[in-house]
């Protein structure tokens, strides 16, 4: 699958090293889901797979979509440098997106870490688009201190919001900082939700997601509840090369939203 | 306050849920009242560790100083929570400032009068020790976390 040729149209900054791309795809619907992604490529540098972090104003003649990056290496940082007018490579959707149709009815728990937010903001406009459908919406995020909090204008409109409870936490901060401070896994106990009927969505780093998991399960979620994105180097991205070999699993066709349950086994191993 | 009020708080806490009535009684003895302003302290790095506090209402920062970084908190704490644990362990000295984020409500407990407790009673002791382990344990861990940084750019 060859990628088509799309344009930035905007770009803002969400962090330090994070920007937000907002993409035209030229495309009239490429029916993206919530926690799908897309494999993005800066031309003469590479491809890597990017989550959808939103979507841009479309229009009858073509699909915007929002892309956050954060500059980790050549090729991210080369596409979080593009500006309005440069043309990037794109190539999807690809993957099993954030189950919205199995949180129909029930409480949902979304516990993002970090970067981990950008692939979970599609999954809350979708929640709150439909709000009546769903039970206690939550988000609980925790990231590295205030500077580093993404999307922190939609934070502070969401926090007006009567319908969704939002906390956020970060692991250290200066004086002028009200908020909490401590790791995200400490928020879940003290979260509104019913543990036999709620689902949660868990996306960050591996390390914190573990820990989130059991914080989860201790306060009754079930294995089978807890969904995560789970992240693995992706060349083909359509289930032919192997290289996001994840146990017997891939992650580009079978995830990256996977059901814990399924993976179990596969987190606690150091290297797979 | 009259110590039924206090026992009923105290029995009432998180901390010290299922408590025992017997002991719910001793260590009412050293229990008090008392409430801090926005932005005052409940301890400071150095002092003597005399007292520990069961939060009612409101949320506390715990600070360390760092030389040209100012004041860094690392942990808040809430209601239902617990402040310090220093009192437990010689030479009973805090090791960072508490300050209080918001007005904050809490039961102080006297360290010297619950360690003198804690000695002539080792069943009730043991009971304080398997409350605060937890605590210790829960706080460990979450500064291990905080520690890997895992939200750290890489390099
Ligand atoms: C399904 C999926 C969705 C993703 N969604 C996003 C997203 O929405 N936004 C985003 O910025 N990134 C996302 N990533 C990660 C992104 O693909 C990588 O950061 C990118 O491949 C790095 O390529 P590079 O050439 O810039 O750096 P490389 O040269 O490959 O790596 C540079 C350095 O960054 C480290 N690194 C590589 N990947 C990661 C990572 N995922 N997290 C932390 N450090 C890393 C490497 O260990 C190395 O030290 C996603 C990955 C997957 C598999
Ligand atoms: S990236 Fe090739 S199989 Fe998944």
């Amino acid at each position: 699958m060859l990628p088509r040729v799309a344009r930035v149209r905007r770009r803002r900054r969400d962090g330090p090293q994070v920007w937000t791309l907002d993409i035209e795809t030229g495309e009239t619907d490429t029916a993206t889901l919530p926690g799908q992604f897309n494999m993005l490529t800066a031309f003469g540098i590479g491809e890597v797979p990017i989550s959808l972090s939103g979507l841009g104003e479309s229009s009858a003649a073509s699909q915007r979509l929002l892309h956050t990056v954060r500059a980790v290496g050549p090729v991210s940082a080369a596409l979080a440098r593009l500006g309005p007018g440069d043309a990037l490579g794109l190539r999807g959707p690809f993957g099993v997106g954030w189950p919205m149709a199995a949180a129909a009815g029930r409480d949902v728990v979304i516990v993002a870490g970090g970067l981990g937010l950008a692939p979970l903001r599609p999954a809350l406009h979708h929640l709150l688009a439909d709000r009546g459908r769903y039970g206690n919406v939550t988000l609980l995020y925790g990231t590295r201190s205030p500077d580093d909090i993404l999307f922190r204008r939609e934070l502070e409109a969401w926090r007006r919001r009567l319908d969704i409870d939002i906390e956020v936490t970060v692991d250290h901060a200066r004086s002028g900082w009200h908020g909490h401070v401590g790791v995200v896994t400490t928020l879940v106990a003290h979260a509104s939700f019913d543990p036999q009927n709620a689902i949660a969505l868990v996306c960050g780093p591996e390390v914190m997601m573990r820990f989130t998991i059991n914080a989860l399960r201790d306060a009754g979620l079930t294995d089978d509840t807890i969904y995560l994105s789970v992240e693995r180097n992706m060349k083909c991205a359509v289930g032919l090369c192997g290289h996001c070999q994840y146990g017997p699993t891939l992650v580009c066709r079978d995830g990256p939203v996977m059901r814990y349950d399924r993976v179990r086994g596969l987190l606690a191993l150091k290297e797979i | 306050m009259a110590i039924e009020g206090l026992e009923r708080i105290v029995r009432a806490h998180p901390f010290f849920a299922g408590l025992d009535d017997s002991f719910c009684k001793l260590i009412c003895g050293c229990a008090k009242n008392v409430r801090f302003d926005a932005g005052q302290y409940l301890f400071r790095e150095g002092d003597a560790a005399d007292a520990f506090f069961l939060l009612r209402h409101g949320r506390v920062a715990l600070e360390v100083s760092a030389p040209g970084r100012g004041s860094v908190t690392f942990q808040t704490v809430r209601e239902g929570e617990i402040v310090g644990v220093s009192w437990l362990i010689p030479p009973y000295r805090w090791t960072y400032d508490a300050k209080a984020l918001d007005l904050v409500r809490a039961i102080a407990m006297d360290a010297t009068c619950l360690r003198q407790k804690c000695e002539a009673d080792h069943h009730l002791g043991y009971d304080m020790m398997k409350r605060f382990v937890p605590v210790l344990v829960e706080r460990l861990h979450t500064t291990r976390l905080q520690l890997l940084d895992v939200y750290g750019t890489p390099a």
